[in-house]
């Protein structure tokens, strides 16, 4: 397990590098120089500091060069500064943001989770019946439907209509003043929205998975055993399919994250939520160079964490990879 | 608000913002009520774009100027009726020649951090604007100050080279706390996340992404101000912001055309919101990079005047809302020329012109001339619907008479650092805030024309030159609008921008609120008299 | 084992039909191509007809889905905007197809280090959030609907790569691939002749999922302002104009985001009923 763990871990280190080149390509796929950018964005820029911001990104320096430079400032974790007029470290403004969305993507996921595999389930037991049909519907209507007009639809009927939930941001105009569960209420009245619809549009793919799998599962030949042996189908479901059919199930986790971290600038923006898509939002829509630099890095970093901690359950789960080829 | 007749307020139908001329149009609606001024409440308002900085020296955007706006003075300012009146300062004299102003300050006002404010600190704000390492917009009325003194505490006097006619009002540039910024560099210093000004608000937080929070400022030499608190949210989606309004998560916003004609008209609407209708202080226009051999030909200008329905770009992007604009003044102040001779909507007389600069109809119906076609892409800046589209009604009309037309669409920043400045665009779709003083140097002499400067179309006519520095150069009314009379006959005969319109403001505002007074400056010049009665407190 | 002839593929076509969701969704689908190519014939008004003095009007005889906030007509926008939306999304597929299939065939085929390589390329590419490195790309560019397909394919294609490389390891150690190698034939016959051939059943799952998904995303672009530019309408642009409106002028925000929602579901559907359709486990 220790020797898997390791493995892992250092196979995490090209894949590290890989992020960060492409990064650094498609950013300088933009015409125009980043330097450029941020001296005229204030106009009286001193020459030494144009020097200075020239040193931070070798812009004199062939391009292999300026990738190795940049890449010797993210090991510092050093992301410069921020080219909006604020100027402040893109370090500082990512980490600011990074928690709400996480926050948001995590209650999300185990959402997403927690209704999906059961869905998904219950559409493989009663394959090809009205309700299997009628799930898939569902779950096809989730992913098909806009989110922004969904979210909006949501906004108006359950805000303006009925003034049942709050519209937009994180926090009522007293939150200061609540009680501790007050607080917390609110807060939980604010997330209701967006946490909805964005477990509503990830159901599809998950669903359709542990479908697919648990019928996959479902016509292996122990099951026939299992079934001819005279055990209830109950038991047989439960007990012998689920456990096989649930494995792969964890390695997907990982892999949910970037869409939901994707599809959060849709969310931020229209929820006016401060986290890390409206961020990213603003930040290529001003070029903001170095930030959006930032941004990619973090975000693909993120989903190589929860890879890795998905593929670590996984071996935890799956003896045959603890003792195996691990 | 002189500050904002310069970089700011390209922005300005974004929000609307409350300073405009002629009076509301539109009586509130609402019941009468009754209620006694009392303390408490809070204004919650909401915008689409969060505050850069609050300092506003180095400010360009609107959000910042709003907010920044409440927390600091300058000397002088505008009353409702947008006479020139004492702030910071109490009184001031100018010398029998014009060249000197010596100001009175007002004694006893603090700063939020209980200092007190004295000449010092409006000598620090001149200086530091004049500090060619400061990277600020605004430094250009102050460049003509030869001296400037703090004679004693209370008393500072400014001695210009020559006459110049926007000085008093220069000086309601919002003064800053040198006993804070002096011998720092402005650009690192922390005021701007956390100002102390002497302003009647107080700032008190900003959450990053969601909101700022101003706290009245008990010690206002103008007495407290009734609400309690100013809440500025940064909601980024229009829809959503509409939604917030009509949620009660939000107090005032400016209305589109649309949701003001259309959408709030029902007596529910009418019972919880106030809302207000006034000319806005600002123009729309279709500017062109005469630095192109395209657009050097003055014909080709004019055609594109000619082939454009000002009429129906009012009526399809204002609902009719607006007025038709014929030069850089609003219809109704003494500098604005009424019935100047610009190109009306003539299509026929566009495609005469057109013929005359060389172009021929190509065979898909796009002009062409020595084998280009008659292709340009009109850029204008992103958030903005009502600007959007504008350049779509005119790609439309200009397609009829074979000119092809691309819209682009930027953010605001990045659009002016990357293709403003560099004069890397054909056509923009832009709007110009409309100062109280008519002096226009900054955008139309062929001084100005460098990268950063508001001159960024190139305009270069030796006639404006002349009567620019002449308008500003002199105190009498009179001869100052022959000047800019004669600029606005010149403009509507070169065209260097098609001007468009002149929409009309349409805050709205919930009807808890009483103490509004709609006057020719809009709305917000009394925020601190606004109130809400007790009864009808709600934060 | 054999190559796919008449009969498996007459089976797999009794056992789509079967599935009626799916033939109700490829009806549709087929539907709609009918409609965008004869948009023309359908509508007397032109797409991008502006009339100032009738914006937003309400569905009614002469306009069945009413006018937009610039008094064109929203039915000709929505059977036009199809045209470009379902371009999108098949453009869009064809880019992300063709480089995964390439890409898979080649790791599967050759394997050793251009295996390795090629699959540690699309596992970076699967960690970095899609819609950002499309949003950055596109809007520093800028947005155009060339543009917004290739980006759209250039991040879309790890899926079909990973699915075809994991069928040509399958299929390569199958007979017919030995059998074939043995007598002699080339890599290439043997990849576009045998392999090829056996890989499309998933992949043409895929892609008809991705054009679902192509669809929806050229509609978020739109949302935030940087999808296909006006004049030009796509079911996107067409929705996110109507968002402001949503509660008075609900035909503006309502058929385009129906078009959308039919759409995408009916490529869904039609996708799982392929999917169902070639799965052998069905046989049993």
């Amino acid at each position: 397990m220790v020797n898997y763990l390791i493995k892992r871990i250092i196979m995490l280190f090209p894949l590290l590098l890989g992020i960060t080149l492409i990064t650094f390509t498609v950013i300088h796929l933009a015409p125009g120089e980043p330097v450029e950018m941020q001296t005229a964005m204030s106009p009286k820029v001193s020459a030494a500091s144009r020097a200075r911001l020239r040193e931070f990104y070798g812009l004199d320096k062939p391009l292999h060069v300026q990738y190795l430079r940049w890449l010797g400032h993210l090991a510092h974790l050093d992301f410069g500064r921020s080219f909006a007029p604020d100027n402040r470290p893109v370090t500082d403004k990512i980490v600011e943001r990074i928690p709400i969305t996480l926050k948001l993507n995590v209650i999300a996921l185990i959402l997403e989770f927690g209704l999906a595999i059961p869905i998904g389930i219950l559409a493989a037991v009663h394959r090809d019946s009205l309700l299997d049909r009628g799930i898939s519907v569902f779950v096809f209507v989730g992913f098909a439907v806009p989110t922004f007009w969904l979210a909006l639809l949501c906004m108006y009927i359950f805000g303006v209509k009925y003034s049942l939930l709050p519209i937009s941001g994180l926090h009522s105009l007293g939150y200061e003043r609540l009680s501790a569960f007050g607080r917390f209420w609110d807060f939980t009245k604010h997330l209701i929205l967006p946490i909805s619809i964005a477990t509503f549009g990830s159901l599809a793919g998950l669903s359709r998975y542990m479908r697919s799998t648990m019928l996959e599962v479902l016509s292996q030949d122990y099951i026939t055993t299992a079934r001819a042996k005279g055990l209830r189908e109950r038991v047989v479901i439960y007990k012998h399919a689920l456990k096989n059919a649930l494995l792969p199930v964890i390695t997907l986790l990982g892999f949910s994250l970037p869409g939901l971290i994707g599809g959060s600038v849709i969310f931020e923006t229209i929820f006016a939520i401060p986290g890390m898509g409206q961020l990213f939002y603003q930040g290529v829509m001003a070029r903001d160079y170095p930030l959006v630099m930032g941004i990619l890095v973090i975000g693909a970093c993120l989903t190589l964490v929860g890879n890795l901690l998905a593929d670590v359950c996984y071996a935890v789960a799956d003896p045959r990879i603890r003792h195996g080829r691990g | 608000m002189t500050l904002r007749r310069l970089f700011t307020l390209l922005l300005v139908a974004l929000q609307l913002s409350a300073c405009g001329q002629g009076a509301s149009e539109q009586k509130p609606l609402s019941r009468p009520k009754g209620g006694a001024p009392a303390y408490g409440d809070a204004l919650i308002t909401g915008s689409i774009g969060e505050p850069n900085t609050l300092i506003p020296l180095l400010a360009s955007d609107t959000s910042s100027h709003e907010v920044a706006g409440l927390v600091y003075n300058g000397l002088v300012r505008y009353d409702k009726n947008l006479k020139l009146e004492g702030d910071l300062a109490r009184s001031w004299e100018v010398s029998r020649d014009g060249l000197t102003i010596t100001f009175h300050l007002r004694p006893g006002v603090k700063w939020h951090d209980g200092k007190d404010f004295t000449s010092n600190d409006v000598l620090y704000t001149y200086r530091v604007t004049v500090d060619p390492k400061t990277p600020t917009a605004y430094s250009e009325d102050f460049k003509q100050v030869k001296k400037a003194e703090a004679l004693d505490r209370y008393t500072f006097r400014v001695t210009y080279e020559k006459p110049f006619a926007p000085a008093l009002a220069s000086w309601g540039i919002a003064i800053l706390p040198a006993h804070l910024l002096e011998g720092k560099d402005i650009t690192k210093s922390p005021l701007a996340r956390s100002p102390i000004g002497t302003g009647p608000y107080i700032f008190k937080e900003w959450v990053p992404g969601q909101k700022l929070s101003l706290e009245a400022n008990p010690a206002y030499w103008e007495g407290r101000p009734y609400l309690d608190r100013f809440v500025y949210r940064i909601i980024p989606d229009n829809s959503t912001m509409y939604m917030e309004l009509k949620a009660g998560g939000i107090d005032t916003m400016g209305l589109s055309p649309v949701q003001y004609q259309r959408q709030t008209n029902t007596p529910e609407f009418l019972a919880r919101f106030n809302k207000y209708r006034y000319p806005a202080s600002a123009y729309t226009y279709l500017g062109y990079n005469l630095r192109l051999p395209l657009f050097k030909d003055r014909r080709v200008r004019q055609a594109i005047s000619h082939a454009i329905n000002k009429e129906e770009i009012i009526q399809g992007v204002l609902l009719g809302m607006g007025q038709i604009a014929h030069g850089p003044y609003k219809p109704g102040t003494w500098a604005y020329k009424p019935q100047v001779a610009d190109p009306e909507y003539d299509p026929a007389k566009a495609q005469q012109l057109l013929k005359e600069a060389g172009f021929v109809m190509g065979s898909d119906g796009i002009l062409v001339k020595d084998g280009k076609p008659f292709s340009f892409t009109i850029m204008t800046n992103q958030g903005n619907d009502q600007r959007m589209k504008c350049a779509q009604i005119i790609q439309r009309r200009l397609k009829r008479v074979g000119i092809d037309v691309k819209i682009r669409v930027m953010e605001w920043a990045s659009f002016l650092t990357n293709f403003i400045d560099k004069g890397k665009f054909e056509a923009v779709l832009l709007g110009w805030t409309i100062g109280q003083d008519p002096d226009l140097y900054d955008v139309w002499h062929s001084s100005k024309t460098e990268p950063k400067e508001l001159n960024f179309i190139g305009f270069k006519n030796a006639e404006v030159d002349r009567l620019l520095i002449e308008g500003r150069g002199t105190f009498d009314q009179e001869k100052r609008k022959r000047c800019y009379w004669g600029i606005q006959d010149i403009l509507a005969q070169e065209q260097p921008y098609t001007f468009l319109y002149v929409p009309d403001a349409l805050p709205a505002v919930a009807s808890r609120f009483q103490g509004i007074e709609p006057a020719p400056a809009g709305i917000m010049h009394n925020l601190i008299k606004w109130y809400v009665p007790k009864a009808e407190q709600k934060n | 084992m054999s190559e796919p002839g008449r009969g498996p593929f007459q089976e797999c076509w009794r056992r789509f039909t079967a599935n009626r969701f799916a033939v109700a969704a490829l009806c549709l689908i087929v539907a709609l191509f009918v409609l965008s190519l004869g948009a023309s014939l359908l509508t007397p008004y032109d797409p991008d007809a502006i009339d100032a003095w009738h914006v937003l009007l309400p569905p009614s005889a002469a306009h069945f889905f009413g006018t937009d906030e610039l008094g064109r007509d929203v039915f000709t926008r929505v059977i036009y905007g199809a045209r470009v939306s379902l371009k999108v999304g098949f453009v869009a597929v064809g880019i992300a197809v063709a480089i995964g299939t390439v890409v898979g065939l080649i790791s599967g085929y050759y394997g050793g280090w251009v295996d390795t390589l090629l699959m540690r390329l699309v596992d970076i590419m699967l960690c970095f959030p899609t819609f950002f490195l499309i949003l950055a790309v596109i809007a520093m560019l800028e947005p155009s609907i060339w543009y917004i397909m290739v980006i759209i394919g250039l991040t879309g294609w790890m899926g079909v790569a990973r699915l075809v490389r994991a069928e040509v390891l399958s299929l390569k150690s199958r007979d017919f691939v030995s059998a074939a190698r043995v007598l002699g034939a080339s890599d290439r016959r043997i990849i576009f002749r045998h392999i090829l051939p056996n890989a499309l059943s998933p992949v043409l799952v895929s892609a008809t999922l991705g054009v679902a998904g192509a669809i929806l995303t050229e509609s978020a672009l739109s949302f935030l302002g940087i999808g296909v530019q006006p004049p030009t309408p796509s079911w996107g642009n067409i929705l996110t104009s109507g968002k402001d409106y949503i509660e008075f002028a609900w035909w503006l925000s309502l058929f385009p985001g129906l078009a959308i929602l039919v759409t995408v579901l009916s490529y869904n559907l039609v996708g799982e009923g392929i999917r169902d359709a070639l799965d052998p486990r069905k046989q049993r």
